[in-house]
């Protein structure tokens, strides 16, 4: 039996609009979040999911549209409204101060009084209630920068909680965590909503959505799609929902034919001046005609390594031996030769490394590969056939929109990257290096992507793929190694690999 | 006996007099780079102010007339740094260096407009200076116990209050600061706005306190020389005081030096202790203070995405 009056919706959005520019972000959604629910909001990325979340934390201003707190209608003009409404917010990148400890960073913003030392032994009192009641304990006195992610993360949400937030709101708060660390997550969020606590989740992950909400919102292209109870729904019916379309998360490729080794790292070693061994006696012999996958949590030097075997750092120790080529401490070798070698590299950071943001796609699609013919001749740029070139790349990469002559910053991630992978693939490399695949590419892209990279291997390429997504190594590798704090700790089948073993791997544990 | 107790009194009292002034601007400066805000304007707010304290003290007499014109002069370049940067997210060391130009030239257009004299205002009369309080000819003037006072009681302010705690925090990640709800911009103004008030007292000490008037360029590279105590200091309160003694230390060796015979090498061309300081912040910055640990987000503006 339905209530008379049903209680009042802890957040009730109506009609909201935002655009930014000529962008149409958000357009007239409407949802509505109960008290005392987990709730999801999937949708790819550009979906308008987090601008939705700005705007409900104050963050940016709706165009048009009603935001309703606990049944009655608020301003939201800055995170202050937010935060006196109750809400909380924690961001996808971490609003801590490196150099702070735990408790500082709790009280910025909420100090009570304009000394420090009161409210500092306030929070610690409080924050000792708030371990006691949700179980979320850390070391109040520890700087932040020597804490873990996962740590760094719960002292998020107990900034949150310690603002008195009865309204949380996640962003993607697991694009950093290893898989046990995501899992102590939502048993975490599970507690706050025993205790009462509305818990509203962003994430483009549906495996998350489907082990931790009670309810989901689909966003496609800034309308909200269709509203689902998670028990009621499948991570296939909402990807469809997400994309608009029929989507394969699976890849179906052949067995590799494995040939000659083209790439062997032995003993290789990165010392950074201050000492920090950022790679440590790291092995690797990658053959033509395979996949070999490196999973790990960010900043375990996986960076460095695509660094080193891209020519781009000389290693410390040890030696690299690329096509035939050997480098090693006192033979540095440098990205361009590498490149004449026959080694392609597709940069985790595609905005920093990748391209000039600045440059015409047509720049973009021979960056690297610009002196010589069939793009210069006598020193200078043959402009038609640049332009002709990346005509060509983007038809078959299906790059869109397609003109040449546009800024790559226009394009979308997703055609950022593929218009970067289509440059380095068009040449036929030997050895293709490949950084975070599919990072800020939206679903129906990362099929292309990874279909492309299969087609390379297919072809006889050794393919190296550096990513965080442990979804994307499962899928796309033959070989898995597993990085932590600068070594290979494993090596794993594809077939024989489950979460929990990579998981625990990545985490430093010893799984073997 | 005596002879060795007055020469290091007064090594030490002339130590003070010229640190004074690096110390005032580097207590600025470094709330202003707390906050984020890279000051290279000091040397231009501590002329603007020199030159106003003087022209005001002679024109009316008072010297604490001249010690309020001089703040105000510093606060109105300050307020100018604060909307280049803050509210128009301009680049800072542009508007630091343009502050500085500024300030070198339009003192010497006043000064000589208004009393032409070549850019200087006319001496001043013992009644219209900061005089020495309990120490005739050792120049202890207020200004000298508002500087050495002023070291604990900004190293109190960031580490102890409120204000403090934002302040570092604004400066290290501003994203941080506008997430917990606080203005980002009103806590920078504030904190250029202390650096004005700081720069402003410096330039009153030069021109009524130490000297009797202003010459112009009279602050000679010392707002750098307080920007790179605030370096070797590392945005620390305590060591940046230790830095400004060093060089007031030097500049006051330089002045006892000259014509000196050092044994073994003869006399000591002046030109080179002159350099001293100058000489010492090169070979400091360049690597001697190991990492310095600057505010992560210094000297860069603070943009909203949207």
């Amino acid at each position: 039996m339905q209530a008379l009056t049903p209680a009042a919706a802890a957040i009730e959005l109506r009609g909201i609009e935002k655009s930014f520019g000529s962008v149409h972000a958000v357009r007239g959604v409407s949802l509505r979040i109960e008290t005392g629910t987990i709730t999801g909001i999937v949708g790819e990325n550009g979906a308008g999911k987090s601008t939705l979340m700005s705007i409900l934390y104050g963050l940016y201003r709706a165009d048009a549209g009603e935001i309703w707190v606990d049944g009655q209608p608020v301003e939201m003009a800055s995170p202050r409204d937010a935060i006196a409404h109750g809400i909380g917010m924690v961001h996808q990148h971490f609003m801590l101060i490196d150099s702070f400890t735990v408790l500082e960073n709790m009280v910025l913003g909420a100090e009570g009084g304009l000394l420090l030392a009161g409210g500092l032994a306030a929070a610690r009192a409080e924050l000792a209630r708030l371990a006691r009641d949700y179980g979320l304990s850390i070391d109040p006195d520890v700087r932040v920068a020597n804490l873990s992610v996962g740590e760094q993360q719960r002292v998020e949400i107990l900034k949150v909680l310690f603002r008195g937030a009865r309204i949380l709101i996640l962003d993607e708060p697991s694009a950093v965590l290893t898989p046990q660390e995501t899992d102590r997550l939502f048993r975490i969020l599970q507690t706050l909503r025993e205790r009462g606590v509305t818990v509203v989740l962003i994430t483009h992950k549906l495996r998350e959505i489907m082990a931790a909400t009670d309810r989901v919102y689909v966003m496609r292209q800034g309308r909200m799609v269709v509203e689902r109870r998670t028990r009621d729904t499948s991570s296939e019916e909402l990807a469809e929902l997400m994309v608009g379309r029929k989507v394969r998360l699976d890849l179906d490729k052949a067995a590799p034919r494995q040939g000659e080794i083209l790439l062997r790292a032995e003993h290789l070693s990165l010392v950074d001046d201050r000492g920090v061994r950022l790679l440590d006696d790291v092995g690797i012999e990658l053959r033509a005609g395979e996949i070999v996958g490196i999973a790990g949590v960010t900043g375990n030097g996986q960076s460095e390594l695509l660094q080193v075997l891209a020519g781009i750092r000389a290693p410390s120790e040890g030696r690299l031996t690329v096509c035939g080529r050997t480098l090693d401490a006192r033979h540095p070798g440098n990205p361009a030769d590498m490149r004449v070698l026959g080694l392609a590299h597709v940069p985790e950071d595609r905005l920093r490394q990748g391209m000039v943001a600045a440059f015409e796609a047509s720049e973009t699609s021979i960056l690297g590969y610009q002196d010589g013919p069939p793009f210069t001749r006598h020193y200078l740029l043959d402009g038609p056939a640049v332009g002709a070139h990346c005509a060509q790349l983007m038809e078959r990469f299906d790059v869109r929109p397609r003109s040449p002559g546009l800024r790559s910053s226009h394009f979308s991630g997703g055609n950022q990257q593929k218009l970067v992978l289509a440059r380095e693939i068009a040449r036929q490399p030997k050895v293709l290096l490949v950084g975070q695949p599919t990072r800020g590419v939206d679903i129906g892209a990362i099929e292309f992507i990874h279909r492309e990279l299969v087609k390379a291997r297919d072809a006889g390429c050794a393919v190296l793929v550096v990513s965080v997504e442990l979804d994307e190594i499962l899928s796309l590798a033959d070989r898995i190694l597993v990085m932590f704090a600068g070594r290979i700790v494993g090596e794993v089948e594809p077939g024989r690999a489950d979460e929990r073993r990579l998981g625990l791997m990545m985490a430093g544990a010893d799984a073997a | 006996m005596d002879e060795a107790f007055s020469f290091v009194f007064l090594m030490l009292a002339s130590t003070l007099r010229v640190a004074t002034p690096l110390v005032l601007c580097a207590m600025g400066g470094l709330f202003s780079e707390k906050s984020g805000i890279v000051d290279v304007g000091l040397e231009g707010k501590m002329l603007m102010a020199a030159f106003f304290a003087a022209a005001t003290a002679s024109v009316t007499g008072s010297a604490w007339a001249g010690v309020a014109a001089a703040i105000l002069a510093a606060e109105a370049l300050a307020l100018l740094h604060g909307f280049a940067c803050i509210t128009y997210r301009g680049n800072q060391v542009v508007s630091g260096v343009a502050i500085n130009i500024l300030a070198a030239g339009l003192t010497v257009v006043l000064g000589t407009a208004w009393f032409a004299r070549g850019g200087q205002t006319p001496p001043l009369l013992d009644g219209q200076r900061l005089l020495p309080l309990f120490l005739p000819g050792a120049g202890d003037n207020i200004l000298v116990y508002a500087a050495l006072l002023s070291v604990p009681l900004t190293w109190w302010i960031i580490a102890r209050t409120r204000f403090g705690l934002r302040l570092r925090a604004v400066g290290e990640m501003p994203l941080a600061v506008d997430a917990a709800g606080l203005s980002v911009a009103w806590l920078r103004y504030r904190a250029v706005l202390l650096c004005g008030l700081l720069a402003g007292l410096a330039g009153a000490y030069l021109s009524i306190g130490q000297n009797a008037g202003f010459s112009r360029d009279m602050t000679a590279g010392q707002g750098f020389i307080a920007l790179a105590a605030i370096i070797f200091g590392k945005w620390r309160p305590l060591p940046a005081l230790g830095a400004c003694l060093i060089f007031g230390l030097l500049d006051a060796m330089a002045i006892r030096l000259q014509g000196v015979r050092v044994p073994g090498v003869g006399e000591v061309p002046v030109q080179l202790i002159q350099a001293m300081p100058y000489l010492l912040t090169m070979f400091l910055l360049a690597g001697f203070i190991g990492r310095a640990v600057a505010p992560k987000a210094a000297g860069v503006p603070y943009e909203k995405e949207h």
